[in-house]
Protein backbone atom coordinates (compact mmCIF):
# COMPACT_ATOMS: atom_id res chain seq x y z
CA UNK A 1 0.00 0.00 0.00
CA UNK A 2 0.82 3.60 0.18
CA UNK A 3 0.13 7.56 0.96
CA UNK A 4 -1.64 9.57 -1.55
CA UNK A 5 -1.75 13.29 -1.64
CA UNK A 6 -4.38 15.94 -2.12
CA UNK A 7 -2.16 18.74 -3.83
CA UNK A 8 -4.75 20.83 -3.44
CA UNK A 9 -4.34 20.40 0.51
CA UNK A 10 -0.20 20.20 0.35
CA UNK A 11 1.56 23.57 1.41
CA UNK A 12 4.54 21.69 0.63
CA UNK A 13 6.21 22.34 4.60
CA UNK A 14 8.04 19.23 4.94
CA UNK A 15 6.61 18.00 7.52
CA UNK A 16 5.92 14.87 5.95
CA UNK A 17 9.23 14.17 4.83
CA UNK A 18 10.83 14.76 7.87
CA UNK A 19 8.58 12.64 10.05
CA UNK A 20 8.79 9.28 7.56
CA UNK A 21 10.40 6.78 9.00
CA UNK A 22 11.48 4.83 5.57
CA UNK A 23 12.66 7.82 3.98
CA UNK A 24 9.56 7.38 0.77
CA UNK A 25 8.73 11.03 0.40
CA UNK A 26 10.63 13.64 -1.09
CA UNK A 27 9.52 17.68 -1.52
CA UNK A 28 10.48 18.18 -5.03
CA UNK A 29 9.91 22.18 -4.41
CA UNK A 30 6.12 21.98 -4.79
CA UNK A 31 5.70 18.72 -5.58
CA UNK A 32 5.50 16.02 -2.63
CA UNK A 33 6.89 12.47 -4.77
CA UNK A 34 6.00 9.17 -3.09
CA UNK A 35 8.67 6.74 -3.72
CA UNK A 36 8.28 2.89 -2.90
CA UNK A 37 8.74 1.39 0.29
CA UNK A 38 5.66 2.38 2.48
CA UNK A 39 5.00 1.12 5.24
CA UNK A 40 1.16 2.06 6.25
CA UNK A 41 2.24 3.53 9.31
CA UNK A 42 0.40 6.38 8.35
CA UNK A 43 2.80 8.86 10.50
CA UNK A 44 2.50 11.09 7.83
CA UNK A 45 -1.55 11.44 7.49
CA UNK A 46 -1.07 12.68 11.08
CA UNK A 47 1.64 14.84 11.14
CA UNK A 48 0.54 17.15 7.88
CA UNK A 49 -1.03 20.23 9.71
CA UNK A 50 -3.93 20.44 7.00
CA UNK A 51 -4.45 16.61 6.61
CA UNK A 52 -3.69 16.48 2.96
CA UNK A 53 -2.51 12.53 3.25
CA UNK A 54 -4.33 9.66 3.55
CA UNK A 55 -3.72 5.86 3.08
CA UNK A 56 -4.35 5.06 -0.63
CA UNK A 57 -8.02 3.22 -1.03
CA UNK A 58 -9.32 4.87 2.11
CA UNK B 1 26.73 30.53 -11.01
CA UNK B 2 29.08 27.55 -11.17
CA UNK B 3 30.81 26.16 -14.78
CA UNK B 4 30.10 22.75 -15.36
CA UNK B 5 32.82 20.67 -17.33
CA UNK B 6 32.08 17.22 -18.70
CA UNK B 7 28.60 17.58 -17.10
CA UNK B 8 30.00 18.04 -13.68
CA UNK B 9 31.00 20.47 -10.91
CA UNK B 10 33.63 20.50 -8.28
CA UNK B 11 34.15 22.66 -5.37
CA UNK B 12 35.78 22.89 -1.93
CA UNK B 13 32.94 23.14 0.41
CA UNK B 14 29.14 22.10 -0.92
CA UNK B 15 26.43 23.52 1.38
CA UNK B 16 23.17 21.42 0.71
CA UNK B 17 20.35 24.33 1.30
CA UNK B 18 20.33 28.12 1.42
CA UNK B 19 18.16 28.46 4.79
CA UNK B 20 19.68 30.88 7.11
CA UNK B 21 21.92 28.10 9.05
CA UNK B 22 23.45 26.68 5.02
CA UNK B 23 24.21 30.44 4.31
CA UNK B 24 25.82 30.77 7.53
CA UNK B 25 28.24 27.89 7.45
CA UNK B 26 29.53 28.54 3.90
CA UNK B 27 29.44 32.24 4.90
CA UNK B 28 32.29 30.97 7.51
CA UNK B 29 34.01 28.93 5.83
CA UNK B 30 34.76 31.53 2.41
CA UNK B 31 35.66 34.30 5.44
CA UNK B 32 38.16 31.26 7.23
CA UNK B 33 39.86 30.84 3.90
CA UNK B 34 38.02 27.90 2.15
CA UNK B 35 37.84 29.53 -1.98
CA UNK B 36 35.57 27.80 -3.58
CA UNK B 37 32.51 27.04 -1.41
CA UNK B 38 29.25 26.32 -3.52
CA UNK B 39 25.40 26.63 -1.71
CA UNK B 40 22.34 24.96 -3.51
CA UNK B 41 18.94 25.40 -2.77
CA UNK B 42 16.24 23.92 -4.19
CA UNK B 43 13.61 26.31 -3.95
CA UNK B 44 13.91 29.38 -6.61
CA UNK B 45 13.48 31.84 -3.94
CA UNK B 46 15.75 31.53 -0.85
CA UNK B 47 13.34 32.28 2.25
CA UNK B 48 10.15 31.75 0.68
CA UNK B 49 7.80 30.36 1.47
CA UNK B 50 8.43 30.90 5.29
CA UNK B 51 8.29 28.20 7.17
CA UNK B 52 8.58 30.05 10.52
CA UNK B 53 7.19 32.17 13.66
CA UNK B 54 9.83 34.47 12.97
CA UNK B 55 10.59 35.29 17.01
CA UNK B 56 14.30 35.60 17.94
CA UNK B 57 16.06 36.89 21.17
CA UNK B 58 18.03 39.69 19.80
CA UNK B 59 20.91 38.38 21.98
CA UNK B 60 23.19 36.44 19.67
CA UNK B 61 24.08 39.25 16.96
CA UNK B 62 27.62 39.78 17.96
CA UNK B 63 28.79 36.52 18.28
CA UNK B 64 27.30 35.80 14.70
CA UNK B 65 29.49 38.98 13.74
CA UNK B 66 26.27 40.57 12.12
CA UNK B 67 26.34 44.62 12.78
CA UNK B 68 22.67 45.16 11.52
CA UNK B 69 19.52 43.15 10.34
CA UNK B 70 18.07 46.55 8.63
CA UNK B 71 14.82 45.40 7.37
CA UNK B 72 14.61 42.00 8.97
CA UNK B 73 13.21 43.08 11.47
CA UNK B 74 9.90 43.72 11.32
CA UNK B 75 9.14 44.30 15.38
CA UNK B 76 10.21 44.39 18.67
CA UNK B 77 8.94 43.05 21.34
CA UNK B 78 9.52 44.04 25.69
CA UNK B 79 8.66 40.91 27.08
CA UNK B 80 6.62 37.67 26.78
CA UNK B 81 3.23 36.72 28.73
CA UNK B 82 2.42 33.52 29.57
CA UNK B 83 -1.74 32.27 30.01
CA UNK B 84 -2.69 29.22 31.53
CA UNK B 85 -5.66 26.87 30.43
CA UNK B 86 -8.19 28.66 32.79
CA UNK B 87 -6.24 32.51 32.43
CA UNK B 88 -3.75 32.48 35.22
CA UNK B 89 -1.02 34.89 33.48
CA UNK B 90 2.40 35.97 34.37
CA UNK B 91 4.29 38.40 32.73
CA UNK B 92 8.42 37.75 31.78
CA UNK B 93 10.78 40.48 30.29
CA UNK B 94 12.36 43.68 31.62
CA UNK B 95 9.24 45.99 31.74
CA UNK B 96 10.42 48.71 33.66
CA UNK B 97 13.62 49.53 32.22
CA UNK B 98 11.92 49.15 28.31
CA UNK B 99 14.61 47.46 26.79
CA UNK B 100 13.56 45.73 23.99
CA UNK B 101 14.92 41.95 24.30
CA UNK B 102 12.80 40.05 21.64
CA UNK B 103 11.96 40.38 17.91
CA UNK B 104 10.12 39.33 14.90
CA UNK B 105 11.66 38.93 12.19
CA UNK B 106 10.40 38.93 8.19
CA UNK B 107 12.44 35.65 7.45
CA UNK B 108 11.92 35.77 3.89
CA UNK B 109 14.20 39.22 3.96
CA UNK B 110 16.36 37.65 7.13
CA UNK B 111 17.23 34.58 4.94
CA UNK B 112 18.35 36.57 1.75
CA UNK B 113 20.45 38.68 4.28
CA UNK B 114 22.03 35.78 4.97
CA UNK B 115 22.98 34.34 2.01
CA UNK B 116 24.09 38.10 0.73
CA UNK B 117 26.16 38.05 3.74
CA UNK B 118 27.88 35.00 2.40
CA UNK B 119 28.05 35.91 -1.42
CA UNK B 120 29.62 39.22 -0.07
CA UNK B 121 32.73 36.50 1.03
CA UNK B 122 32.77 35.24 -2.05
CA UNK B 123 30.33 32.31 -1.74
CA UNK B 124 28.25 30.70 -4.95
CA UNK B 125 25.13 29.88 -5.00
CA UNK B 126 22.54 27.78 -7.49
CA UNK B 127 18.89 28.10 -6.63
CA UNK B 128 16.12 25.86 -8.47
CA UNK B 129 19.55 22.89 -8.06
CA UNK B 130 17.84 20.08 -5.77
CA UNK B 131 20.40 17.08 -4.07
CA UNK B 132 18.85 14.04 -4.80
CA UNK B 133 21.39 11.92 -3.49
CA UNK B 134 24.71 11.92 -1.84
CA UNK B 135 27.81 10.24 -3.91
CA UNK B 136 29.58 7.98 -1.64
CA UNK B 137 33.14 6.30 -2.54
CA UNK B 138 34.59 3.61 -0.36
CA UNK B 139 32.30 4.95 2.25
CA UNK B 140 33.05 8.53 2.04
CA UNK B 141 30.18 11.38 1.19
CA UNK B 142 32.56 12.85 -1.88
CA UNK B 143 29.55 14.93 -3.42
CA UNK B 144 25.57 14.67 -4.59
CA UNK B 145 24.07 14.01 -7.90
CA UNK B 146 21.73 16.80 -8.44
CA UNK B 147 19.08 18.54 -10.85
CA UNK B 148 18.79 21.76 -12.38
CA UNK B 149 15.86 23.08 -14.12
CA UNK B 150 15.80 19.43 -15.94
CA UNK B 151 19.13 18.33 -16.07
CA UNK B 152 20.62 16.01 -13.59
CA UNK B 153 24.67 16.58 -12.64
CA UNK B 154 27.04 15.67 -10.01
CA UNK B 155 28.49 17.98 -7.57
CA UNK B 156 31.81 16.55 -6.37
CA UNK B 157 33.60 18.49 -2.77
CA UNK B 158 35.74 17.58 -0.73
CA UNK B 159 33.45 18.08 2.03
CA UNK B 160 29.61 17.91 2.28
CA UNK B 161 27.62 20.16 4.49
CA UNK B 162 23.89 19.12 4.92
CA UNK B 163 21.83 21.84 5.90
CA UNK B 164 18.85 20.94 4.38
CA UNK B 165 16.15 21.86 7.43
CA UNK B 166 13.80 19.41 9.32
CA UNK B 167 12.69 17.53 6.19
CA UNK B 168 16.69 16.70 5.93
CA UNK B 169 17.44 13.90 3.93
CA UNK B 170 21.10 14.55 3.48
CA UNK B 171 21.65 13.11 6.63
CA UNK B 172 19.71 9.96 6.16
CA UNK B 173 21.19 9.18 2.89
CA UNK B 174 24.63 9.61 4.62
CA UNK B 175 23.52 7.07 7.03
CA UNK B 176 23.95 9.35 10.11
CA UNK B 177 20.57 8.90 12.38
CA UNK B 178 17.50 7.40 12.74
CA UNK B 179 14.27 8.25 12.07
CA UNK B 180 12.51 10.59 14.58
CA UNK B 181 9.86 9.22 17.43
CA UNK B 182 6.63 11.02 17.13
CA UNK B 183 6.82 12.39 20.90
CA UNK B 184 9.95 14.52 19.33
CA UNK B 185 8.10 15.81 16.64
CA UNK B 186 5.62 19.16 16.55
CA UNK B 187 3.36 19.78 13.83
CA UNK B 188 2.81 23.42 13.63
CA UNK B 189 0.54 25.96 11.53
CA UNK B 190 0.00 29.61 11.84
CA UNK B 191 -1.83 32.70 10.37
CA UNK B 192 -0.87 35.94 9.87
CA UNK B 193 -3.38 38.18 11.15
CA UNK B 194 -4.02 41.54 10.08
CA UNK B 195 -6.72 43.69 11.46
CA UNK B 196 -6.52 42.12 15.55
CA UNK B 197 -7.34 43.94 18.37
CA UNK B 198 -4.29 42.50 21.09
CA UNK B 199 -0.84 43.83 23.02
CA UNK B 200 1.70 44.02 20.81
CA UNK B 201 4.21 44.90 22.75
CA UNK B 202 4.56 41.27 24.06
CA UNK B 203 4.82 37.95 22.91
CA UNK B 204 1.90 35.94 23.85
CA UNK B 205 2.42 32.04 25.06
CA UNK B 206 -0.96 29.95 25.75
CA UNK B 207 0.27 26.43 27.13
CA UNK B 208 -2.32 23.50 27.78
CA UNK B 209 -5.08 21.93 25.96
CA UNK B 210 -5.26 24.53 23.25
CA UNK B 211 -2.10 23.17 21.58
CA UNK B 212 -1.58 19.68 23.70
CA UNK B 213 2.46 18.49 23.80
CA UNK B 214 3.30 21.92 22.45
CA UNK B 215 1.89 25.82 22.70
CA UNK B 216 0.03 28.34 21.13
CA UNK B 217 1.63 31.64 20.12
CA UNK B 218 0.86 35.17 18.97
CA UNK B 219 3.90 37.34 18.18
CA UNK B 220 3.43 40.51 16.77
CA UNK B 221 4.49 41.68 13.40
CA UNK B 222 2.98 45.27 14.15
CA UNK B 223 0.29 46.99 16.16
CA UNK B 224 -2.65 44.85 14.97
CA UNK B 225 -0.76 42.16 13.12
CA UNK B 226 0.89 39.19 14.78
CA UNK B 227 1.78 35.44 13.40
CA UNK B 228 -0.82 33.40 15.13
CA UNK B 229 0.26 30.11 15.32
CA UNK B 230 0.70 26.67 17.31
CA UNK B 231 2.81 23.47 17.14
CA UNK B 232 1.36 20.19 18.96
CA UNK B 233 3.10 16.84 19.97
CA UNK B 234 2.45 14.38 17.13
CA UNK B 235 2.03 11.21 19.62
CA UNK B 236 -0.58 13.89 20.94
CA UNK B 237 -3.06 14.32 18.55
CA UNK B 238 -6.52 13.28 18.55
CA UNK B 239 -8.33 11.28 16.30
CA UNK B 240 -8.68 13.54 12.54
CA UNK B 241 -8.54 16.50 14.17
CA UNK B 242 -5.60 18.72 12.29
CA UNK B 243 -3.31 21.58 13.99
CA UNK B 244 -5.21 23.72 11.09
CA UNK B 245 -8.17 22.53 12.94
CA UNK B 246 -6.97 23.38 16.38
CA UNK B 247 -6.27 26.92 15.64
CA UNK B 248 -9.40 27.81 13.92
CA UNK B 249 -11.02 26.75 17.30
CA UNK B 250 -8.80 28.98 19.22
CA UNK B 251 -9.10 32.09 16.49
CA UNK B 252 -13.12 31.31 16.54
CA UNK B 253 -13.29 31.83 20.57
CA UNK B 254 -10.91 34.74 20.56
CA UNK B 255 -13.01 38.09 20.27
CA UNK B 256 -9.52 39.84 19.99
CA UNK B 257 -9.97 38.09 15.81
CA UNK B 258 -13.10 39.07 15.33
CA UNK B 259 -12.46 40.79 13.02
CA UNK B 260 -8.81 39.63 11.91
CA UNK B 261 -7.93 38.53 8.42
CA UNK B 262 -5.06 36.28 7.16
CA UNK B 263 -2.38 37.69 4.99
CA UNK B 264 -0.72 34.44 4.60
CA UNK B 265 -0.70 30.29 6.01
CA UNK B 266 2.43 28.68 7.28
CA UNK B 267 2.82 24.84 8.10
CA UNK B 268 5.81 23.19 9.08
CA UNK B 269 7.12 19.95 11.01
CA UNK B 270 10.17 20.88 13.98
CA UNK B 271 12.08 18.57 15.61
CA UNK B 272 12.03 18.88 19.61
CA UNK B 273 14.72 15.42 20.17
CA UNK B 274 17.57 15.72 22.62
CA UNK B 275 20.69 16.60 20.40
CA UNK B 276 21.88 12.95 18.09
CA UNK B 277 24.85 11.02 19.08
CA UNK B 278 26.50 12.11 15.82
CA UNK B 279 25.92 15.08 13.28
CA UNK B 280 28.83 13.58 10.71
CA UNK B 281 30.70 11.25 8.86
CA UNK B 282 33.58 11.07 6.59
CA UNK B 283 33.14 13.76 3.91
CA UNK B 284 29.93 15.16 5.48
CA UNK B 285 28.39 17.57 8.15
CA UNK B 286 25.10 18.48 9.52
CA UNK B 287 24.04 21.76 10.69
CA UNK B 288 21.14 23.45 11.51
CA UNK B 289 17.54 21.78 11.57
CA UNK B 290 19.01 19.18 9.66
CA UNK B 291 21.30 18.66 12.64
CA UNK B 292 18.26 18.45 15.28
CA UNK B 293 19.85 21.64 17.75
CA UNK B 294 16.26 23.46 17.95
CA UNK B 295 15.80 24.19 21.20
CA UNK B 296 13.05 21.65 22.46
CA UNK B 297 11.39 23.82 25.18
CA UNK B 298 11.02 26.99 22.30
CA UNK B 299 10.97 25.06 19.18
CA UNK B 300 13.39 27.93 18.23
CA UNK B 301 16.18 26.79 16.07
CA UNK B 302 17.51 29.80 14.64
CA UNK B 303 20.22 31.06 17.64
CA UNK B 304 21.39 27.89 17.86
CA UNK B 305 21.91 26.64 14.47
CA UNK B 306 23.48 30.18 13.46
CA UNK B 307 25.86 29.52 16.14
CA UNK B 308 26.48 25.84 15.76
CA UNK B 309 27.11 27.18 11.47
CA UNK B 310 29.35 29.19 12.92
CA UNK B 311 31.80 26.43 14.01
CA UNK B 312 30.88 24.54 11.11
CA UNK B 313 32.14 26.76 8.86
CA UNK B 314 35.56 27.58 11.08
CA UNK B 315 35.53 23.72 10.99
CA UNK B 316 35.01 23.53 6.96
CA UNK B 317 37.88 25.83 6.11
CA UNK B 318 40.42 24.09 8.43
CA UNK B 319 39.67 20.85 6.75
CA UNK B 320 40.31 22.05 3.16
CA UNK B 321 42.84 23.69 4.15
CA UNK B 322 44.69 20.23 5.72
CA UNK B 323 43.00 18.52 2.98
CA UNK B 324 41.96 15.94 6.01
CA UNK B 325 37.60 15.60 5.55
CA UNK B 326 37.56 12.14 7.28
CA UNK B 327 35.27 11.38 10.53
CA UNK B 328 37.77 11.75 12.58
CA UNK B 329 39.04 15.24 11.36
CA UNK B 330 35.29 16.36 11.48
CA UNK B 331 35.14 15.39 15.06
CA UNK B 332 36.59 18.78 15.94
CA UNK B 333 33.25 20.06 14.71
CA UNK B 334 31.30 17.83 17.23
CA UNK B 335 33.31 19.08 20.02
CA UNK B 336 33.43 22.63 19.37
CA UNK B 337 29.18 22.91 18.79
CA UNK B 338 28.78 20.54 21.56
CA UNK B 339 30.44 22.48 24.55
CA UNK B 340 28.68 25.26 22.93
CA UNK B 341 25.34 24.49 22.90
CA UNK B 342 24.62 21.03 23.94
CA UNK B 343 24.13 21.20 27.95
CA UNK B 344 21.35 23.47 27.06
CA UNK B 345 20.05 21.60 24.40
CA UNK B 346 19.67 18.80 26.81
CA UNK B 347 18.48 20.40 30.27
CA UNK B 348 15.91 22.14 27.65
CA UNK B 349 14.96 18.41 26.46
CA UNK B 350 14.42 17.07 29.96
CA UNK B 351 12.53 19.97 30.88
CA UNK B 352 10.24 19.38 27.70
CA UNK B 353 9.34 15.84 28.71
CA UNK B 354 8.73 17.03 32.16
CA UNK B 355 6.22 19.65 30.48
CA UNK B 356 4.78 16.88 28.11
CA UNK B 357 3.51 14.86 31.23
CA UNK B 358 1.38 17.91 32.89
CA UNK B 359 -2.46 18.48 32.38
CA UNK B 360 -4.42 21.79 32.45
CA UNK B 361 -4.87 21.69 36.50
CA UNK B 362 -1.07 21.75 37.05
CA UNK B 363 -0.33 24.07 33.84
CA UNK B 364 -2.61 26.34 35.84
CA UNK B 365 -1.31 25.93 39.56
CA UNK B 366 2.56 26.70 37.90
CA UNK B 367 1.21 29.69 35.91
CA UNK B 368 -0.51 30.69 39.15
CA UNK B 369 2.17 30.53 41.48
CA UNK B 370 4.78 32.53 38.91
CA UNK B 371 1.98 34.90 38.34
CA UNK B 372 3.58 36.91 41.98
CA UNK B 373 6.92 37.21 40.18
CA UNK B 374 9.23 39.67 38.72
CA UNK B 375 10.97 37.88 35.96
CA UNK B 376 13.61 39.71 34.31
CA UNK B 377 15.07 38.01 32.00
CA UNK B 378 13.27 36.58 29.03
CA UNK B 379 15.29 33.25 29.01
CA UNK B 380 14.31 29.36 29.46
CA UNK B 381 16.96 29.41 32.01
CA UNK B 382 15.06 32.06 34.10
CA UNK B 383 11.64 30.56 33.90
CA UNK B 384 13.18 27.41 34.89
CA UNK B 385 14.65 28.51 37.96
CA UNK B 386 11.75 30.23 39.00
CA UNK B 387 9.82 26.90 38.71
CA UNK B 388 12.50 24.95 40.50
CA UNK B 389 11.90 27.87 43.14
CA UNK B 390 7.82 26.85 43.38
CA UNK B 391 8.01 23.48 42.43
CA UNK B 392 11.11 21.73 42.49
CA UNK B 393 9.33 18.11 41.86
CA UNK B 394 9.13 19.77 38.58
CA UNK B 395 12.83 19.79 37.74
CA UNK B 396 13.98 16.78 39.72
CA UNK B 397 15.19 14.75 36.90
CA UNK B 398 17.60 18.43 35.73
CA UNK B 399 18.19 19.98 38.81
CA UNK B 400 21.76 19.70 38.41
CA UNK B 401 21.82 21.27 35.11
CA UNK B 402 20.06 24.67 36.34
C1 LIG C 1 5.83 26.80 12.12
C2 LIG C 1 7.25 27.01 12.57
C3 LIG C 1 7.53 28.06 13.44
C4 LIG C 1 8.84 28.30 13.84
N1 LIG C 1 9.10 29.38 14.63
C5 LIG C 1 10.38 29.69 14.98
C6 LIG C 1 10.66 30.88 15.73
O1 LIG C 1 9.77 31.65 16.04
N2 LIG C 1 11.96 31.13 16.06
C7 LIG C 1 12.98 30.30 15.68
O2 LIG C 1 14.15 30.57 16.03
N3 LIG C 1 12.74 29.17 14.97
C8 LIG C 1 11.47 28.85 14.60
N4 LIG C 1 11.21 27.72 13.86
C9 LIG C 1 12.33 26.87 13.47
C10 LIG C 1 13.12 27.53 12.34
O3 LIG C 1 12.25 27.83 11.28
C11 LIG C 1 14.24 26.62 11.88
O4 LIG C 1 15.02 26.28 13.00
C12 LIG C 1 15.13 27.28 10.83
O5 LIG C 1 14.44 27.54 9.65
C13 LIG C 1 16.29 26.34 10.54
O6 LIG C 1 17.07 26.83 9.50
P1 LIG C 1 17.81 25.81 8.54
O7 LIG C 1 18.63 26.69 7.64
O8 LIG C 1 18.46 24.74 9.32
O9 LIG C 1 16.65 25.09 7.73
P2 LIG C 1 15.56 25.72 6.71
O10 LIG C 1 15.27 27.12 7.04
O11 LIG C 1 14.44 24.74 6.70
O12 LIG C 1 16.32 25.67 5.34
C14 LIG C 1 16.61 24.46 4.67
C15 LIG C 1 16.75 24.78 3.21
O13 LIG C 1 17.21 23.62 2.51
C16 LIG C 1 16.52 23.49 1.31
N5 LIG C 1 16.59 22.08 0.91
C17 LIG C 1 16.02 21.01 1.55
N6 LIG C 1 16.30 19.87 0.92
C18 LIG C 1 17.08 20.20 -0.15
C19 LIG C 1 17.70 19.43 -1.19
N7 LIG C 1 17.57 18.09 -1.23
N8 LIG C 1 18.41 20.09 -2.14
C20 LIG C 1 18.55 21.46 -2.10
N9 LIG C 1 17.99 22.23 -1.12
C21 LIG C 1 17.27 21.61 -0.16
C22 LIG C 1 15.12 23.95 1.64
O14 LIG C 1 14.42 24.33 0.47
C23 LIG C 1 15.40 25.13 2.57
O15 LIG C 1 15.52 26.35 1.87
C24 LIG C 1 9.90 27.44 13.42
C25 LIG C 1 9.60 26.37 12.57
C26 LIG C 1 8.29 26.16 12.13
C27 LIG C 1 8.02 25.03 11.20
Amino acid sequence: MSVEVDMDKCMHCGACVGTCPENVLFLNDLLLEVNKGCIDCELCVKVCPVGALKLRGD
Amino acid sequence: MKPKTGGKIDCDVLVIGAGPIGCTAARFAAKNGAENVLVIEKRQEIGSPVRCAEGVSLSWLEELEIDDLGDAIKWKVKGAKLYSPSGHKMTIGKELAGDEVGAVLERDVFDKEMAVLAAKEGVDFMLKTTAKDVIKENGEVVGVKAENMGEKFEIRAQLVIGADGFESQVGRWGGVYDTLKPSDIMTCFQYRLSNIDFDPEHTHFYLGSVAPGGYLWIFPKGEDKANVGLGLQLSRLDGNKTPKDYLDEFIEDHEEFDKGQAVDMVAGGVCVDHPPDSVITDGLMLVGDASRVVDPITGGGIANGMKQAKIAGEVAAEAVEEGKTDEEFLSRYEKRWRKRLEDKLWRNYLAKEKAMELDDEQFDMIVDALSDQDLDELSTEALLKAVADKHPELVESFKDML
